[in-house]
């Protein structure tokens, strides 16, 4: 089974793209929250939940130039959410065998 | 003078302009403030809400420098100066996000959307994006 990138780059308020991601990731999989996908990383927003539920068996992360822009920096993000910079955005593409964009 | 030269009583409308997406995923945020700060020159009655995730539009703290696009939050600090003091947010809006309006760059006021609901439905033009 190839070792898969989720990217999700919508609010999870605005699109469904997290929501179908949550439910269709196979385990081991990655999710890389970027763009407006980053709102999906705040702890004490209406989706931390349905986030929370799948840290077990994906590993979550959150791309860091993206959480600034939006002020997030001094808002608490889920725990065990991994914060990357670009180079860190670049090695998990590497690391993978397939990314899937969810649009 | 050709007729829409012609003085009458001024008329002033009510136009609210509505909020509802992220800052920097897409560009209507920042054409709205735009729009916001040029009708606010003609001496309207102007109110200014946000709701879903347009309450991120104000969100603290924002920096830019990392994502190379032009941080336009410290913008909305104009609109006072512009004389537009109706600025709505949604509690319910804030509350999904885990937001209080001590996390926003300007002081608004707060209103249930039982409250926003009779303030929108005063306006004569509704703009939302």
């Amino acid at each position: 089974m190839s070792k898969m990138l989720h990217l999700i780059n919508k609010s999870p308020f605005d699109r469904k793209n997290l929501d179908s991601c949550l439910r269709l990731a196979a385990a081991g999989s990655s999710v890389l929250l970027i763009e407006d996908g980053v709102y999906a990383a705040m702890s004490k927003a209406a989706h931390a939940d349905a986030v929370s539920k799948r840290m077990e068996d994906l590993t979550f992360y959150v791309l860091g130039p993206d959480v600034s822009a939006r002020g997030l920096d001094d808002t608490p993000l889920i725990d065990g959410i991994n914060v990357v910079d670009y180079g860190g955005f670049v090695d998990l593409v590497v690391e993978h065998d397939v990314a899937q964009s969810w649009l | 003078m050709e007729p829409w030269e012609e003085e009458g009583p001024e008329v002033v409308k009510r136009f609210m302009y509505v909020n509802r997406k992220a800052p920097y995923g897409t560009i209507y945020a920042l054409e709205c403030l735009e729009v916001v700060l040029v009708a606010a020159a003609f001496d309207q009655d102007v109110s200014v809400v946000f709701v879903d995730d347009g309450v991120c539009q104000l969100k603290k703290n924002q920096d830019t420098a990392a994502i190379g696009m032009k941080n336009f939050s410290n913008t909305y600090r104009a609109l006072d100066d512009y004389d537009v003091e109706k600025i709505y947010v949604e509690a319910e809006s804030l509350e999904e996000r885990g937001l209080t309006a001590e996390d926003l760059i300007i002081p608004v006021e707060v209103v249930a959307a039982d409250n926003l609901r009779e303030i929108m439905a005063q306006q004569d033009v509704v703009i939302s994006s």
